[in-house]
């Protein structure tokens, strides 16, 4: 057991995936020499070489292009789009070509990539380096969509995401780079589609995702102060989404609150709360809560940032509403 | 700074062209150039056919044909090894055909038929046969040669000799993946060839109205560092000559070629679009150098008896009618494929 930042995670996780398989190989701007402009690739050159570690030009279009060709034919390529933002410049090879090409073709393509990228806020950064966009990628029929939320799950999930056999985007959350966690010694792999129970309790469900985990914790915390036992479930991943897992926990508590970083309209959260309402609206003893930003982009001042993120109080005060 | 390399036939050689005869291969055997004409032969039937079907609504949704351009598919075809990779756009037809995808399942595949050969799943603008190495058909401008980047960047980096051949339109030239792809690939020393098949026009509009340059593939070349290449794409002896080039010089480790094969589509843009928003005598001055009877003429002179080429012609057109009844009579696609292999396990669930 070692304990590392969520940023040296994902280098650890690409470096245990590139031991492992020759055919997975890392492209994307400056993750080669510079090591990313998060320091999320370091090392990775000098230990693998420029053939399997490639800096490309500021070509988006052409990165995920070249991860899609060569994933068709026998790579397992890692693409690093700096800023989730950038999908905006090269979202017809992610929605157009590498989500619908399995299909269009009747199976005679695979393409197993992996699309990373910086999600989210916190950094203030302003709106175009800071929205969280993995809401775009769940809408998009044949795209699989992760987004970790400690350094373990960054190591366990992406190694899910290369061995995968279809097209993972695997987000990363920007605020989460210098959070600290363990990660097991040796390999550790985990499966796409698993929820993690991160607290448990019978008053009622939290469901978050990436760097709003912590938050949810740390509301559910205060709220146990106030004699209210909340379950924390961390989604982990969107699509697959575990619905197993989140319908139990509303069959048990009868209460649901989501806690989601992007902008409030067709969040991630909409799709969860939809299926509860369509598949355990008899478990329900009081509304859905979704607790997101407001439909806005993000400003950068640091206090009005602040003031847009779901914070801890509006999560607890999610929760009594539901309970109300 | 690099000479611009003329292979049109009677091109401006001043320039520094070459003509086909000096190519530096030595004469073309007649069997490859018989072998040419039976696709273009092919190429041509089933186009006319596809079209005739799509009036009876047999055909159904849209098809670009590729009436006129047959010269470029079939001349890179004779010249790609099985093992080498073709990217091709929605006017993709020949191209399919030309790798050795099956007329039937191709014609099914234009009918939304179960024996389609993608069972109908994908359609005319998608033809893709991964058994024949036509690694697809793309439908938005310009991806598809950031794609052809990947399966060449695999080639080399896996080391297996394989050539990545990309066909795209003039049209294509103006979008910012065009420029993306051209300069990876000149960067990373790619083996693959872009193919322009300069057509004149996008859907309606010609190509000369809204492009910086005379010719919009080879006038670019030299901003990614790549000699310019024409080429008489009416010509199957220049198209085999010009992509021969490319191949060998991409299979060899020198990189990309972006080659621009001058060409005309006899019909309009898909559909039955009539193409009337063309001048008449540009229309008449390009069907006056159909490439398919030129070929013929050209085999004549060379000494290859009529009675070969007749046979070639007949066993055409037996095929495209064998190839029509036969999808004709192949049942619409069971509609479990809706569901059907959006992932690698087969089927399409996102939940669990
Ligand atoms: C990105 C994008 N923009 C527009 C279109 C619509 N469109 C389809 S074909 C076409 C013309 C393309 O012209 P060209 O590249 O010359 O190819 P050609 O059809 O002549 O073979 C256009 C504008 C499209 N499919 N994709
Ligand atoms: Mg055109």
């Amino acid at each position: 057991m070692a304990e590392m930042t969520y940023r040296d995670a994902v280098a650890r996780g690409i470096a245990q995936e590139m031991d492992r398989d020759p055919s997975v190989v890392l492209l994307g701007e400056d993750v080669g020499s510079a090591g990313g402009v998060f320091k999320a690739t370091v090392g990775l050159l000098d230990r693998f070489g420029p053939g399997r570690v490639v800096d490309t030009p500021i070509s988006e279009q052409a990165i995920l292009g070249a991860a899609m060709g060569a994933a068709m034919t026998g790579l397992r390529p890692i693409a690093e789009i700096m800023f989730s933002d950038f999908f905006a410049v090269c979202w017809d090879i992610v929605a157009n070509e590498i989500a619908k090409t399995r299909y269009m073709t009747n199976g005679q393509v695979s393409l197993p990539l992996v699309i990373r990228s910086a999600n989210g806020g916190g950094a203030r950064f302003g709106a175009q380096h800071s929205q969280s966009v993995e809401n775009w990628a769940m809408a998009v029929p044949g795209l699989k969509v992760v987004a970790p939320s400690t350094p373990r799950d960054v190591v366990g999930l992406l190694a899910a995401a290369v061995r995968d056999p279809d097209p993972v985007l695997f987000f990363e959350q920007k605020s989460l780079y210098p959070a600290k966690g363990d990660v097991p010694d040796g390999e550790v792999v985990d499966e796409l589609g698993c929820a993690a129970v991160r607290r448990h309790g019978k008053d009622a469900t939290v469901v978050a995702l990436a760097a709003m985990v912590p938050r949810a914790l740390a509301a559910a915390e205060r709220l146990a102060g106030e004699g209210v036992e909340v379950t924390v479930i961390d989604l982990r991943s969107l699509v697959p989404l575990d619905v197993t897992t989140v319908s139990a926990s509303v069959t048990e508590t009868g209460h649901l609150v989501t806690v989601e970083e992007n902008p409030r309209l067709c969040g991630w959260g909409a799709e969860v709360a939809s299926i509860v309402a369509e598949e355990r609206l008899f478990d329900l003893d009081g509304p859905i809560v979704r607790v997101t930003t407001p439909h806005v982009p993000l400003p950068a001042a640091d206090a009005l940032e602040d003031a847009a993120m779901p914070t801890v109080a509006r999560i607890v005060e999610g929760v009594r509403r539901s309970l109300q | 700074m690099t000479e611009l390399q003329d292979w049109r036939s009677g091109g401006a050689s001043a320039s520094g062209g070459r003509s086909v005869g000096s190519a530096p291969f030595g004469p073309v055997p007649i069997e490859v150039r018989t072998s040419i004409y039976k696709m273009m032969v092919e190429m041509r039937d089933f186009e006319k056919r596809a079209y005739d079907l799509f009036l009876q609504g047999l055909v159904k949704g849209t098809s670009h044909l590729g009436l006129g351009q047959e010269a470029v598919a079939a001349g890179f075809a004779a010249a790609m090894r099985p093992s080498d990779y073709t990217f091709a756009t929605y006017r993709g037809h020949n191209h399919t055909l030309a790798r050795g995808a099956p007329m039937t399942a191709v014609m099914a595949e234009l009918m939304g038929r179960q024996a389609g050969l993608m069972a109908g799943k994908g359609g005319s603008m998608h033809l893709t046969s991964v058994a024949h190495r036509m690694m697809g058909s793309y439908a938005i401008v310009g991806a598809h040669l950031t794609i052809a980047n990947g399966a060449a960047w695999s080639a080399k980096l896996r080391d297996t000799g394989e050539v990545v051949v990309c066909f795209f339109g003039d049209g294509t030239t103006n979008i910012g993946a065009f420029h993306e792809a051209l300069n990876l690939a000149a960067v990373w020393k790619l083996p693959v060839v872009f193919v322009c098949e300069n057509n004149r026009w996008m859907e309606y509009t010609p190509i000369s109205s809204v492009t910086a340059v005379a010719h919009p593939a080879a006038d670019r070349a030299r901003s990614y560092g790549l000699d310019p290449v024409l080429v008489d794409g009416n010509d199957a002896d220049a198209t085999y000559a010009a992509a021969r080039a490319a191949i060998e010089r991409a299979r060899a480790g020198a990189g990309p070629t972006l080659v621009e094969a001058e060409t005309y589509r006899h019909g309009g843009h898909s559909r039955a679009d009539p193409g009337k928003y063309r001048p008449e005598a540009e229309v008449q001055a390009w069907l006056a150098r159909d490439p398919i009877p030129r070929y013929r003429s050209r085999l004549l002179e060379a000494g290859v008896d009529e009675s070969v080429l007749r046979r070639i012609e007949e066993a055409s057109r037996s095929a495209v009618d064998a190839a029509s009844t036969e999808a004709e009579a192949s049942p619409p696609p069971d509609s479990s494929l809706v569901e059907t292999d959006v992932w690698a396990d087969g089927g399409s669930s996102w939940r669990r």
